[in-house]
């Protein structure tokens, strides 16, 4: 979804809550994957060893970053690929159609891409008259209803059985209502298997790219990803720049922990990888392969040790399926491309605080993100990083839009409250007055909002320090 | 659009300059599932959980694997088998093949895709080749040929698949290792655990989504 200056985080929210049915799909899905995980992550002890085994792999790459990608870029080019950089998601919508029109290509049949989502490619492409096709169901079932996903991993969650017939029923052209999925699944394989057979471009994401072999590793279970990248004259993957590791060896611990993270599956059915242009001899596979890497943003999050753990991400979507909020209130209200908990960090480093600065208010802060996360980066601290730097009183901030929530009266009363803890005369008057006013405060202003949905404390008469004194504990 | 090559320049200068302040890196342990040293078990996890997952996998001794195979073409009246010319299972298949007339015939994959594409898009069943099998995670290793194509395996909506029990390991890991894999791996190399699947509608499994809906496996012994 883009980013428009119209987005009510509050309003989304509410009208969110108040959708029954949409928390209904959200509680049974979330509640369903996270049961799924746990039966194939089910060993704490090697769960927590592949983490940390995951965990290490992504901060070194991190920490190699520019030489992986040198070396990624060398091999595939020894392999064939032709390779592409886009330091903005304008630039990498281009390139895609600068390809698309050498081959004068009409059609794109495209595998699943969060990559793509956060180009807005299909919209893109569709301005300029191209026919982009999603092929996983999951996002052919939205792309007919003109929806972006909720989910990074399985897109129509958001959508029940019956919704799916009537969004079939209404778009594709003689096709009656059914809730047989087995009908609506063969549905969509007749139509999508004939956009395979004639498509001018096949459209893929990245899992895992390999420097030391220049490799492209690709993880689903349809087929449609293998289909993408297989049938059509010209492949195009797109990639962000922080899906490099440094060796084939790095991949079994990572495929491992995104299945087991993501779907509950110890394996995917396909796991898809990719060394270049078909052959001489070889009989098919793409004349083309182009490899699109991507930064928006990215190379910049680097800068600061700890905003870089946002960039360990697989994608695995597990802190979605485990946070309060989202499993509430679902993908579509966070009005960004990555919703939940790592949508929360990542967003707002790549827009901007001032953009997207709400999005890491809708936390409880639980730590169930963190506690899940398959590369261990620490969501919840992140999150308060980030909320520290939307008010910077400290004026050190350095995400874009740092210091959009600051204001002259919050910052005062800090200070004051600051006064109050370091000076012992302002800390008496404060307790003083806090025991004789405290329990007048007319509820107005922030003061009402908060108290709206919270029971305000009631002050005692005394303070404990105070108390303390009276005990005789005395204060070392 | 900017100029390509100052994009390319622009990104490597930030990341440059901005990783320059290295991260601790802590030194962890690899993960390696223990080997199951034992065949007879080993290819025992490889069976059990490969049908956990809807595939049909048949245990058989030597050229067997044939036999059990046309009674499966017959079974269901697959119309067609393709395979692919001059690989170890090829010369078998063409001598069960001979003179049979009540099962689907074999159709071998001999031109380029483009011209081969629709007759293989309406196929009933392809038969590939296999490099082996990983036994903890379940799945079979494929790596295409000029003979035996990408699209055999994912086109037809029944894949055979022959898996030598010998070349059943414990772990990718250990697979990676014996197949030297960085260094000899083809243009496509695949794991493949079962028929294509989807959980998009209500988190419902279904198979045959895309590629085949039926996976049967021999495992040859």
């Amino acid at each position: 979804m883009a980013s428009n200056a119209k987005f009510n985080f509050k309003k989304s929210i509410t009208d969110a809550l108040a959708d029954k049915q949409l928390r209904a799909n959200f509680k049974f899905a979330t509640d369903a994957l996270r049961g799924k995980r746990l039966a194939v992550l089910s060993d704490p002890e090697e769960t927590l060893h592949l983490r940390k085994v995951g965990n290490a792999i992504k901060r070194k790459g991190l920490t190699q970053l520019p030489q992986l990608l040198e070396k990624l870029e060398a091999k595939c080019q020894e392999n064939g690929i032709i390779v592409h950089w886009a330091e903005t998601t304008a630039e990498a919508n281009e390139i895609v159609l600068g390809i698309m029109e050498k081959h004068s290509g009409h059609k794109v049949v495209k595998g699943k891409s969060m990559v793509s989502e956060e180009m807005h490619l299909n919209k893109f492409l569709e301005d300029k008259g191209k026919l982009p096709l999603e092929t996983d169901l999951g996002e052919y079932i939205i792309q007919l209803n003109h929806e972006p996903p909720s989910h990074i991993i399985v897109p129509a969650v958001h959508k029940n059985r019956k919704q799916i017939a009537q969004i079939f029923a209404d778009n594709i052209p003689g096709v009656s209502y059914t809730e047989d999925t087995t009908e609506l699944l063969a549905i969509a394989r007749g139509k999508l298997r004939e956009h395979y057979r004639t498509a001018d471009i096949g459209l893929s994401g990245v899992n895992f790219a390999i420097a030391e072999s220049g490799t492209l590793c690709l993880v689903e279970n349809e087929g449609n990803g293998r289909m993408c990248t297989t049938v059509p004259p010209v492949h195009v993957a797109l990639m962000g720049l922080e899906k490099v590791v440094e060796k084939l060896e790095d991949v079994p611990p990572l495929y491992r922990l995104l299945c087991g993270s993501a779907t509950g599956q110890r394996i995917t059915t396909y796991f898809n990888m990719i060394k270049g242009p078909r052959k001489a001899g070889e009989k098919d596979g793409p004349k083309e392969v182009h490899l699109v890497i991507l930064d928006n943003g990215r190379s910049k999050i680097l800068a600061d040790t700890q905003l870089r753990q946002t960039l360990q991400c697989i994608r695995c979507g597990t802190c979605l399926n485990h946070c309060p909020v989202y499993t509430r209130i679902g993908g579509h209200a966070y009005g960004s491309t990555y919703p939940g908990p790592i949508g929360e960090i990542l967003m707002p480093q790549v827009e901007g605080l001032d953009k997207k600065g709400m999005l890491p208010t809708a936390s409880s802060l639980c730590n169930a993100c963190e506690e899940v996360c398959p590369v261990m980066i620490p969501i919840p601290n992140l999150i308060r990083r980030l909320r520290d730097e939307s008010y910077d009183m400290d004026d050190d901030g350095i995400v874009k839009g740092h210091g959009y929530k600051k204001n002259r009266l919050e910052t005062m009363v800090w200070k004051g409250w600051k006064l109050t803890q370091v000076n012992a005369t302002c800390n008496k008057l404060m307790l003083l007055g806090v025991q004789i006013f405290g329990n007048m405060l007319p509820k107005v202003g922030p003061l009402k909002a908060w108290t709206s949905v919270r029971t305000a404390p009631k002050f005692a008469r005394q303070s404990l320090k105070d108390l303390a004194k009276k005990e005789g504990i005395r204060n070392e | 659009m900017s100029n390509v090559n100052s994009s390319r320049d622009n990104i490597f200068t930030r990341l440059k300059a901005n990783t320059a302040a290295s991260a601790h890196v802590p030194e962890v342990d690899a993960w390696v599932p223990a080997p199951i040293t034992d065949k007879k078990e080993r290819v025992a996890k490889f069976v059990e959980l490969m049908s956990a997952m809807r595939t049909e996998v048949h245990q058989v001794k030597g050229d067997e694997w044939v036999a059990k195979l046309q009674e499966i073409m017959a079974e269901r009246g697959l119309k067609n088998l393709v395979y692919g010319q001059g690989t170890d299972i090829s010369k078998k298949l063409e001598a069960a093949w001979k003179g049979k007339k009540d099962i689907g015939p074999l159709v071998p994959w001999t031109q380029d895709a483009e011209a081969f594409r629709d007759e293989l898009f309406e196929a009933g069943a392809g038969i590939t080749t296999t490099m082996g099998g990983i036994a903890e995670a379940a799945a079979m290793i494929l790596w295409p040929s000029p003979e035996e194509p990408r699209m055999l395996s994912l086109v037809p909506p029944v894949h055979f698949a022959v898996v030598k029990a010998d070349k059943i390991w414990t772990s990718f890991a250990e697979a990676i290792e014996a197949l030297d894999w960085s260094a000899k791996s083809p243009t496509n190399a695949l794991l493949i655990s079962g028929p294509s699947k989807t959980a998009d509608i209500e988190l419902i499994l279904q198979f045959g989504v895309h590629g085949p809906t039926d996976l049967i496996v021999f495992v040859v012994d």
